[in-house]
């Protein structure tokens, strides 16, 4: 018998089921209880670069969009720098930006929105750079397991083309999957995402 | 049913180790121990599961950070659930304290993370507006809270027991009484949510949700024992509930695909 390596094994994943807004997003579930709260606004007045607006919805198998999901999402900041000590690449931090918040749906529609400024080039370690994008996870009733997924921006043409990710996705028709629409609103960004859990438009989801 | 084994059993796990963050990629998750997107017993699973494979990505800057939080981000009841929400009294409810390690698989306590747990009350009715269930509300509690580890992984809390309740799924369909956790990690591939459930509660064997997980140890685990050593005499029985997060390599060598 060689010698035993003692990992220890992940604690497995359960659903957040439908009052996950208790613990994370108290307000929507109806209360008031902490003296600070997260929530889908990322930036403070302070907060360098192009305030854009991230506006979409979780729609499942049969079309309908989902009212009871919560999105975290996690990016870098204008400069394609993360808020993080392991992100050891050239870009300035910028410490009116933690780069992370969360939204639950709205109860009728199911629309979910962020605040968030743009972010830059990403540079990896290995010097690739990687086209702007935001990191998602999911989690809802009926999703066991928290997923990930990423969104990528419309008016990168150039940048999306030569990402190290989008190119992993085959076949290649289901890169689009992944890349908000932008438009204007009152003179401000917004782009628009569609999330779908299943059909022929089934968003690509990463095993990370 | 055995409960959650005690992960400092190990001694290996008691070894002093200074704290050094490893920054390399987590280790492969190995999802056989997860329940399956698509789970048909639980029902809502069925429209709300990806049909297609995942995408493996190794870990990139992107999944290697994640949000870093403080003790700024909290207030002084944050992981009091008992006083947290009081307005005129105590909530009502068996009295307890759970506490236990957030670890990764390497054993090591992950430090300064957030955990976030949120529960119904002692007659199993969240304070939830689209929840109906027809047991009352307790007016002193809120049902939710948080905590960061410490410097070893450990986080402690103090609430009411919740009880079970029934939910569509079957027409008989009860939950077992479970705290749900949320935990952040250092990086973004381990973030996790979960349940807690208690030693000894006759509707784990039984619940479509808890029994989504294939496999019968990894379903254990998420079962905390009654830690009596912990309890407060007089005031407060105790559970444990250790949580392990992925683990993550050390950077020696930095990965070059394309050669030296």
């Amino acid at each position: 018998m060689p010698q035993p390596l003692n990992y220890l094994k992940e604690t497995a994943s359960q659903t957040a089921g439908p009052y996950v807004h208790i613990g994370l997003i108290p307000a929507m579930a109806g209360f008031d209880i902490f003296e600070k709260n997260f929530s889908n606004m990322l930036v403070t007045p302070n907060t360098q670069g192009e305030r854009i607006t991230l506006e979409g919805k979780v729609i499942d198998g049969s079309g309908t969009p989902l009212r009871d999901v919560l999105l975290e999402i996690w990016q870098a900041n204008a400069a394609g720098r993360y808020n993080h000590p392991a992100d050891r690449s050239a870009g300035a931090l910028d410490e009116d930006f933690r780069g992370w918040g969360r939204g639950g749906s709205d109860f009728e529609s199911g629309l979910i929105t962020f605040e968030t400024i743009k972010p830059g080039v990403i540079v990896d370690r290995t010097g690739r750079k990687c086209a702007p994008h935001v990191n998602i996870w999911i989690v809802a009733r009926g999703i066991n397991i928290g997923l990930n997924t990423r969104l990528y921006f419309s008016d990168e043409e150039g940048a999306n083309a030569a990402d190290p990710v989008l190119n992993l996705v085959e076949p290649p028709v289901r890169r689009k999957t992944l890349i908000a629409t932008r438009s204007e609103r009152a003179g401000k960004a917004v782009y628009s995402f569609a999330i779908n859990l299943q059909g022929p438009d089934e968003t690509v989801f990463f095993d990370v | 049913m055995n409960a959650q084994a005690p992960a400092l059993g190990d001694p290996r796990l008691n070894r002093p180790e200074p704290f050094t963050p490893r920054d390399g990629g987590f280790f492969q998750r190995d999802r056989t121990i997860h329940p399956p997107a698509y789970a048909p017993g639980y029902k809502s699973s069925v429209l709300r599961s990806p049909r297609q494979a995942l995408l493996s990505l190794e870990s990139s800057v992107s999944e290697i950070t994640g949000p870093v939080f403080g003790q700024n981000d909290l207030g002084p009841l944050d992981n009091d659930l008992i006083r947290n929400y009081a307005k005129d009294g105590d909530p009502v409810g068996e009295r307890i304290i759970v506490h236990g390690r957030v670890l990764d698989e390497t054993g090591r306590g992950v430090p300064n993370t957030l955990v976030e747990f949120w529960q119904a009350n002692a007659g199993g009715r969240y304070r939830h507006k689209k929840d109906t269930y027809l047991a009352p509300i307790d007016p002193n509690f809120g049902g939710c809270g948080r905590a960061l580890t410490d410097d070893t992984g450990y986080y402690y809390f103090r609430t009411v027991k919740p009880g079970p309740y029934p939910w569509r799924n079957f027409v008989n369909s009860w939950r077992p009484a479970h705290i749900h956790f949320s935990v952040f990690g250092s990086g973004l591939a381990q973030r996790l949510i979960t349940q807690m459930y208690f030693e000894g509660d006759p509707l784990i064997p039984v619940c479509p949700i808890l029994t989504t997980i294939p496999d019968k140890d990894a379903l254990d685990r998420l079962v905390a024992p009654l830690d009596l050593n912990a309890s407060t005499p007089f005031d407060s029985l105790a559970y444990r509930f250790d949580i392990v997060l992925r683990g993550q390599r050390s950077t020696y060598f930095e990965n070059r695909p394309e050669g030296n």
